[in-house]
């Protein structure tokens, strides 16, 4: 059981290092690491498990507000990316973050091409993150 | 019941989001506070015993006659993107209430917006952090409690006074002797720091803001 642990960490760490030379999280996510001790062994693989449960409510509720028929509610939108982008900064998942970013330009020019577009690219991008770390 | 010897600080973090609830309770308990989270304003209130139209009555009628509150908070630190009540709202509703007035107040806000930032300080605010927030951050909130314990140790003695029928005379004399000497030692620095505040605060504090690019 402490060896599976201990290996569990030891994998997180490594490929938080891959993650961080391929820019997928942050110094952020470095200082999540850094909060995790004997007291709470578990801290960053709760948070991330977290952050993925967050991220799929939020891009269920995008992906139910682009596909209204009756016109697009662009607020609605907006507020799910701003949750989405708060997360994935807390936890460091900059790629997600800086799609946040870009998606909240779409959401003011009413994109709807556009959003789409980078919506699918962006998912691809989060089953990676979802596999390396888990 | 132990009023004396409280080593930890009781901070209240209210934010709607979960990831950040976790975060900045790891970040406090690191810190050694003791930590209660709320995910949002009116939640906030309530733990801190103040019903919504309650501003200037601090007995209310469910929590212990002498103090205002069940549990004590020493700080409370906030979001401030939150649906119904805002971050700012809440910063509000404290600082108007006269039982609640003198507990520091912390906003976060993920968007660096000056005018935000001015107006929560304005309001109050002692500080307020960019998220995602940092432990260097909170090592910024030390001296904020120190202040408060030194006026809570103060208004306690003034309470303890109050309280004496209800406590054994030899309790209440140990307790007694425990404030005073705990208050001969902050007495001075209570001073200090009295001095230093100014009613109104009209220079901008920009403490423990980075500027996120």
């Amino acid at each position: 059981m402490d060896i599976v642990s201990q290996l569990q960490r030891q994998f997180i760490d490594y490929s938080a290092s891959l993650h961080h030379e391929q820019g997928f999280v942050d110094d952020q996510f470095t200082q999540l690491q850094k909060l995790q001790d004997e007291n709470s062994p578990d801290f960053v693989v709760e948070v991330a498990s977290l952050f993925f449960e967050d991220c799929e409510k939020l891009i269920n509720n995008m992906a139910r507000a682009l596909e209204q028929q009756q016109g697009v509610d662009f607020k609605q939108v907006d507020a799910s990316v701003h949750q989405l982008k708060g997360s994935s900064s807390s936890i460091g998942a900059v790629r997600v973050k800086n799609v946040c970013i870009s998606f909240r330009s779409f959401c003011e020019a009413q994109n709807r091409e556009g959003w789409s577009n980078s919506f699918l690219q962006q998912v691809d991008q989060l089953n990676n993150i979802h596999v390396i770390l888990w | 019941m132990g009023m004396a010897a409280e080593s930890q600080f009781h901070v209240l973090a209210v934010d709607d989001s979960i990831i950040d609830r976790k975060l900045i309770e790891r970040l406090l308990k690191t810190s050694s506070y003791q930590v209660t989270t709320v995910d949002s304003g009116s939640k906030a209130l309530e733990f801190l015993g103040l019903h919504e139209d309650d501003t200037t009555n601090p007995s209310t009628p469910c929590v212990s006659p002498n103090n205002h509150q069940e549990v004590e908070v020493n700080l409370v630190i906030t979001d401030y993107c939150m649906p119904g009540m805002t971050g700012y709202d809440l910063l509000k509703k404290i600082k108007e209430s006269s039982s609640l007035r003198d507990i520091p107040v912390v906003i976060m806000s993920s968007e660096n917006v000056p005018s935000r930032i001015s107006r929560c300080l304005e309001e109050g605010a002692e500080e307020f952090f960019l998220k995602p927030v940092r432990l260097s951050d909170l090592n910024k909130l030390r001296p904020h409690l120190m202040k408060t314990k030194s006026k809570d140790q103060h208004q306690k003695q003034e309470k303890q006074e109050e309280k004496s029928a209800f406590q054994s005379p030899k309790q209440q004399q140990q307790e007694k002797e425990e404030h005073q000497q705990q208050q001969q030692a902050s007495n001075n620095k209570r001073k200090a720091i009295e001095e230093g505040l100014s009613p109104e605060r009209t220079r901008p504090r920009y403490n423990g803001i980075t500027t996120v690019v």
